[in-house]
């Protein structure tokens, strides 16, 4: 590996990456999460930096596991991981896929423009707030007053 | 950074730290599920911060202590969290006006050191701040539906207030390292913060429908490592397994 051009190793590393599952919120990636900020090349090999969602997040380090593991696999040698906290994360990272993603496995994904959350199951928009908190710290609990099911909201952030 | 200066950083990263412990104690005993995963929330956003306060103030200070070491190896008297945070959890009043009256304090505060000219600490209140913000809304919403609920709720939560008060000054105490801080420009003196502090403090008891509170004494001196009996009896909670096992790892 060490002998292949920068350019196509960063792609490399990108698919590896690509392919990694946020552990609680399986269906997206840690890059359509916009957890993985930037991966680059310097005298000592490559790096991949990460940023964490919440400063708390019990998941960081399960991630920074997975993509030791999901790299190493990958026969990518070593590759250092880096977390880094500036510009802070922000849900505007979340890719277009990955809100897509996010919204047919049944969670809202984050609309900060809109004051309306839609429910990811029948799509109505009239939608209630159950709790500013959720199963995880990225969440919050709403429900459908259309089709009554309750669902999880990605909260702006 | 001199070392009276990571001293002071304690401060900040001890509120955290110790208010995140009290409210894990809530977990599984909260009045509702929702309400027990929202402590236990607001609980892992302050024990991230303190985490990367402590792990931050250890590399300053260059004596290859981490956030552990600083959290589960330093006894009472070496926290410089306020009074306020170590007071016991009470009931869901006395814990929800407490972290009003924290949530109110930490806004400006870390809205402040977001543009420290320290860039680490600027980008770990940045990463913070946003948190934080949720935390008032939060503390700020059931501080209204207690204050407007039943007669027994705004009567608990009027308790809660009278209790608290005492504490607020220690909260803003100015000790001499933090001065000496705010001499460097790294952060603001904490009496400075306190008009924001007051307006955020009488706008959400307006919404709560909450007068004054008791004239009471102030309590101060967490700053200088003096505590109540409350702080000791946490510790021993929180720092009895990694002083069991010093060098265990998981």
């Amino acid at each position: 590996m060490a002998d292949m051009a920068p350019r196509d190793l960063s792609q490399q590393i990108a698919e590896v990456l690509a392919r990694v599952p946020d552990p609680e919120i399986p269906v997206v990636s840690i890059v359509d999460l916009g957890i993985v900020r930037d991966i680059g090349h310097d005298a000592n090999g490559s790096w991949v930096s990460l940023t964490p969602t919440y400063t708390g997040c019990p998941a960081t380090a399960v991630i920074k596991q997975a993509t030791r593991d999901a790299l190493d696999q990958g026969g990518l040698g070593h590759v250092d991981l880096r977390i880094v906290l500036s510009p802070a994360w922000s849900t505007d990272m979340i890719t277009e896929d990955g809100r897509e993603k996010l919204r047919r496995y049944g969670i809202a994904p984050p609309e900060p423009a809109s004051p309306e959350v839609a429910c990811p199951r029948c799509g109505s928009r009239q939608t209630a707030e159950v709790s500013r908190f959720g199963s995880t710290p990225c969440k919050a609990l709403w429900r459908c007053l259309a089709c009554h099911e309750p669902f999880d909201r990605f909260k702006c952030h | 950074m001199q070392p009276n200066h990571i001293e002071a950083l304690l401060e900040v990263a001890d509120d955290s730290l110790v208010l995140g412990q009290r409210l894990c104690e809530w977990c599984g005993h909260a009045p509702t599920i929702e309400v027990d995963l929202s402590l236990s929330n607001l609980a892992l956003d302050l024990i991230g911060q303190a985490t990367l306060l402590l792990d931050y103030a250890g590399e300053r200070e260059g004596q290859g202590r981490d956030a552990d070491r600083l959290a589960f190896h330093r006894d009472a008297e070496a926290f410089r969290n306020s009074m306020l945070v170590e007071q016991p959890n009470g009931d869901f009043a006395r814990t929800v006006m407490r972290h009003f009256l924290f949530a109110a304090y930490a806004n400006p505060l870390f809205e402040a050191l977001t543009s420290s000219p320290d860039a680490r600490l600027a980008e770990i209140a940045a990463k913070s701040i946003k948190e934080l913000r949720y935390h008032l809304e939060y503390a700020t919403d059931w501080l209204e539906r207690l204050g407007q609920g039943t007669e027994e709720s705004h009567r608990r939560v009027a308790e809660a207030y009278d209790w608290h008060w005492r504490f607020v000054d220690d909260l803003f105490f100015d000790s001499e390292a933090w001065k000496s801080g705010a001499e460097s420009g790294l952060w603001p003196l904490r009496a400075q913060l306190r008009p924001a502090f007051d307006e955020t403090l009488n706008a959400g008891l307006a919404r709560a429908g909450l007068a004054e509170p008791k004239p009471v004494w102030p309590i101060v001196g967490g700053r200088l490592g003096k505590h109540s009996e409350h702080l000791s009896s946490l510790l021993a909670t929180m720092q009895v397994l990694p002083r069991a096992h010093p060098e265990a790892t998981w």
